[in-house]
């Protein structure tokens, strides 16, 4: 498929990630939720699945899953700096830069404590 | 012609509110050549009918805008060397509206949006009063300037894809344009404003996507405005329930 000209920018390609991280979670959580109400309901059933969660394909997939987490929060704080902060385009990229610095901190201090 | 001289192809659209299809010219490639010299070049020695619009031919009427290989642009202003792909050109009416007659769109649904979004001067004052004295260092005044060398040309209007998705969208320019007012501490009823933003089609429709501010030729910031919009919807909404 051949991405339409008009469409080949930073911001265009935020709001499509935006919207696609949020359709893929609004699919993901009834099926977190449904395997959270196992260990109500049928406990063995939780451990089966739980021990199938361990395949490094599960994994992989939780990568995904984070990684549509990530896209979605930072997408939103994103959207809420734009629209009720009335900063200058160069406030907005330090203030970004400084959280995503923040970030990558306390990541990899929570890496190593992990 | 004559033999050795450089040529181009390009490709025009062709048709009216039915349908059409693009029909391809061979265009001598001159220096300097911006893309509506290109569509004139085509009206005045290859096909005498092809309909198209233009004023000013310097960036201040808005009537030239085009899709030029898919982008929206004013093609007066716009040199064919920046968007030459190849030796190939690609000239569509603008995106989004109407099509008249070739590449001539119909501006009236922009224009009614323009109104609809409370585009209009209501002035606070009669003719019988002093005339009001604005600071040009207001906040509120530098807000408004950054909006008013709007040419209406609708560039921001045909990039936009919540206007493509929404056809009651007002769009970015009338958007812009009811936050300069807004803005403007001449206009008195402010409530009007927000009124005739916010509902169905009007500022929080707006996807952030950010193309309009991307393409508008005068390098307005229609983005920026219409969040300072939401953000004075939001704060009324909670100013008036509390």
């Amino acid at each position: 498929m051949k991405i339409k000209p008009h469409r080949k920018h930073p911001l265009w390609l935020a709001y499509i990630l935006h919207r696609m991280s949020g359709l893929g979670l609004a699919l993901f959580l009834p099926a977190h939720f449904y395997v959270l109400a196992m260990a109500v309901s049928r406990p063995q059933s939780l451990d089966y699945f739980l021990s199938f969660a361990a395949n490094p394909l599960v994994k992989v997939a939780e990568f995904g899953l984070v990684f549509l987490l990530a896209i979605h929060f930072f997408g939103g704080l994103r959207l809420l700096a734009l629209e009720f902060l009335p900063w200058s385009a160069r406030q907005k990229t330090l203030a970004a830069a400084s959280v995503a610095g923040a970030f990558l901190v306390s990541g990899s201090f929570l890496l190593r404590a992990v | 012609m004559s033999e050795n001289t450089k040529t181009m192809e390009v490709s025009v659209w062709r048709g009216d509110e039915n349908g059409g299809a693009f029909e391809t010219f061979k265009v001598p490639a001159l220096g300097s050549q911006t893309v509506l010299d290109v569509v004139t070049w085509i009206q005045q020695s290859a096909d005498p009918t092809l309909t198209y619009r233009y004023a000013c031919r310097v960036g201040m009427c808005g009537s030239c805008a085009m899709m030029v290989n898919g982008e929206p642009r004013w093609t007066c202003r716009t040199h064919v060397s920046r968007v030459l792909d190849g030796d190939r050109l690609e000239i569509a009416p603008l995106r989004n509206l109407p099509v008249i007659k070739d590449l001539a769109a119909d501006m009236d649904p922009f224009f009614d949006k323009w109104v609809k979004a409370g585009g209009v001067h209501r002035p606070s004052r009669t003719r019988d009063e002093p005339i009001q004295q604005v600071n040009p260092e207001a906040p509120a005044r530098v807000e408004a300037n950054k909006g008013i060398e709007c040419i209406n040309c609708s560039v921001c209007y045909a990039a936009c894809d919540t206007v493509a998705g929404n056809q009651d969208y007002l769009g970015p320019a009338a958007l812009q344009r009811a936050w300069t007012l807004y803005n403007d501490e001449k206009v008195q009823d402010r409530g009007a404003i927000l009124d005739a933003v916010s509902g169905p089609g009007g500022c929080l429709n707006c996807h952030t996507q950010g193309s309009c501010t991307r393409y508008c030729p005068n390098e307005l910031d229609p983005l920026s405005a219409i969040a300072g919009l939401k953000r004075a919807v939001a704060t009324s909404f909670f100013k008036r329930s509390a």
